[in-house]
């Protein structure tokens, strides 16, 4: 063989393997960190983690208050998120779709997306906390749904436009006037990507800790009150991770296992249920 | 066709994911508005307005509440490095500095290695291996990073510790130049673990944006060149790479905006130090990290204003990169809507 060809060969055989050594580089990290949380997590896993409040150091107790805040505040800022979320995907997708406005809007709403989430924490700080005065679960809602809204303008969007002209222009040719035609039609047309977008949004607000920091802080008690300061997953976990006692160590774990397999199993789940929907 | 973004991920795919299709892009529109439908667009072109209020509502609120900051110390709040919260003095030169520093070593490991991912992706793994290891490497970006932060704290930090800061110590740090940046205690807590963690976690999002360009180079272009009889490497490193060289910067600059603004993970493993030091090793401190850190603590206003000036200055940079990620990667969808 001559030379040159050797030596591109070798040049090319190199890079190839280089290519498959950083996607070995990179599952390695999943795993690891997928393997230490499992491992942990499940040390320190038991049923007193949904029966129990969070205790003081050094004493037993659970996360019960802080599953509770979670899920209130999640459940909160995706009812507050998602309407307003689907109207804006609804805008840019229908009425408004070639306007000046919807081009500004998907530009700014992408870089909403990847803006930090510690800026929008200290954002509602300064409208909804300092403005009150103290710290509330409302507050640590609000924060999430900023999060979240852009999340589900994107994915409303991209799954309205999925939805064929044709119908549009069959509901039209029948008389029905816009409103009830996306009401009626493009939404139930459209409606699995719609849900998934806004499952998949839940599932990024979830493990979202620092909008939540100055916001809903934290709570060591059970509080259902919204207009109190609410406890909550993340903020327990970096407070007990961060902390010198062994007890709140292992609870960090426990809820930083639970808090994973939620995540990653609402990504698993939304992925084979769009590519069920897709091969149809 | 477009695909639906289905993941975090999908802040990078779906930048770089072209828009409908070019033929089915005029919305029919019937003749006559009822009254229905001008209700209907104003509360949805309100819902829209709401996306650019909200932006524009973080940057003047930030700017507002980090006035006093900027008022009182002027130019010397990002130039000095003293951050004495008793005495009242705030300069942010060392969280900027670690900002920077640990977004840097960020995308030293995430480029190349991303870029891997995205050509392992496409062309190098047989076909049913491409959905679930595409599908694993976006989880990577599932992860809350507060997980990131307790592993990097209990797992990771130790291990280099014990196992890599000795050796970079012996090694890198006995260089000429650059050697101070790499001696310092091996603790595994500071600059330069901060930087790999962010590393790991910008990976998704950049090989996620490379992968989906590298999808939509024309397969004429690259049938081509193989047909000249360029190896796979050649075809990639001169047509797909020079091809796609715009949305790969802007995937680059995605990524970079992202691991600016990172927060938990990074509070975890940079060690929250005020003190300006030249070594990786050290622990430093990051915008992000002391805002964490250090705002429910605040019991001055001038305390509480210079952290939020801080945050003005990281959105303003974040918003900047962003933008330019933005367009670069427009630039692309642009060009491939030409040639499809």
């Amino acid at each position: 063989m001559n030379a040159v060809v050797l030596r591109r060969r070798i040049v090319d055989i190199v890079a190839l393997v280089l290519a498959t050594a950083a996607t070995l580089f990179g599952l390695v990290w999943l795993v690891w960190i997928l393997l230490t949380t499992l491992i942990r997590g499940a040390k320190a896993v038991s049923p007193a983690l949904f029966t129990q409040m969070t205790p003081p150091p050094g004493t037993e107790g659970g996360l019960l208050n802080a599953f509770y805040g979670s899920a209130v505040m999640i459940l909160l800022a995706v009812v507050i998120g998602t309407p307003i979320g689907i109207a804006a995907g609804t805008y840019l997708a229908e009425h408004g779709r070639h306007s000046k406005l919807a081009a500004t809007v998907r530009f700014i709403n992408d870089i909403l997306l990847s803006a930090p989430s510690i800026v929008i924490g200290l954002f509602v700080y300064e409208f909804a906390v300092r403005t009150v005065g103290h710290f509330s679960g409302y507050a640590g809602a609000v924060a999430l749904a900023i999060i979240l809204l852009p999340i589900v303008v994107r994915t409303s969007e991209e799954s309205l436009r999925l939805v064929p002209n044709t119908m549009r222009e069959a509901a039209f040719a029948l008389g029905l006037p816009r409103w009830k035609l996306t009401l009626q039609i493009i939404y139930k047309a459209a409606m699995t990507g719609l849900v998934t977008g806004t499952l998949l949004a839940l599932a990024r607000i979830s493990g979202e800790t620092a909008p939540l920091l100055f916001t809903a802080l934290g709570n060591q008690f059970w509080n259902a009150n919204l207009a109190q300061p609410m406890a909550n997953i993340p903020v327990v976990l970096y407070q007990y991770a961060m902390s010198p006692y062994d007890n709140w160590n292992e609870l960090a774990w426990a809820g930083a296992l639970i808090l994973t397999v939620f995540v990653l199993a609402l990504n698993l789940g939304v992925r084979l249920l769009t590519r069920k929907v897709f091969k149809r | 066709m477009t695909e639906l973004a289905l993941h975090p991920a999908e802040a990078g795919r779906v930048l770089a994911a072209p828009r409908g299709s070019p033929s089915d892009d005029s919305a029919p529109v019937p003749h006559k508005a009822h009254w229905g439908d001008r209700l209907f667009e104003i509360a949805t072109a309100g819902s829209a307005w709401l996306v650019l209020v909200l932006l524009g509502g973080i940057a003047l609120s930030m700017a507002w509440g980090g006035r006093l900051a900027f008022k009182t110390f002027g130019l010397g709040f990002i130039t000095g490095s003293e951050w004495d919260a008793v005495g009242g003095h705030f300069g942010a030169l060392v969280p900027i500095y670690g900002t920077l520093a640990s977004s840097a070593i960020a995308l030293v490991i995430a480029v190349p290695v991303s870029i891997g991912i995205a050509l392992f992706l496409t062309d190098i793994a047989p076909r049913w291996l491409r959905g679930p290891v595409g599908i694993a490497i976006e989880l990577l970006a599932a992860i809350p990073s507060i997980i990131y932060g307790m592993w990097g704290l209990f797992v990771f930090a130790p291990f280099l510790a014990a196992h890599v800061e000795p050796w970079v110590n012996d090694h890198l740090g006995q260089w000429p130049v650059l050697g101070p940046l790499f001696s310092g205690p091996p603790i595994g807590i500071g600059l330069l673990p901060a930087g790999i963690v962010l590393g790991i976690m910008i990976i998704p999002f950049i090989a996620a944006v490379a992968r989906d360009v590298f999808n939509a180079v024309p397969g004429g272009i690259r049938e081509a060149a193989i047909s000249l009889g360029a190896t796979r490497w050649e075809m990639l490193s001169r047509v797909t790479l020079p091809y796609t060289r715009s949305a790969i910067i802007g995937a680059i600059f995605l990524g970079l905006g992202r691991a600016l603004g990172e927060t938990m993970a990074v509070t975890f493993v940079i060690g929250n130090s005020h003190d300006l030091t030249g070594s990786l090793l050290m622990p430093g401190n990051s915008i992000a990290a002391a805002i964490a850190n250090e705002f429910t603590e605040a019991d001055t206003e001038l305390y509480r204003s210079s952290l939020i000036a801080l945050a003005f200055l990281l959105f303003v940079v974040t918003f900047i990169i962003l933008t330019l990620a933005k367009l670069m990667l427009l630039r692309i969808e642009r060009i491939s809507g030409k040639t499809n």
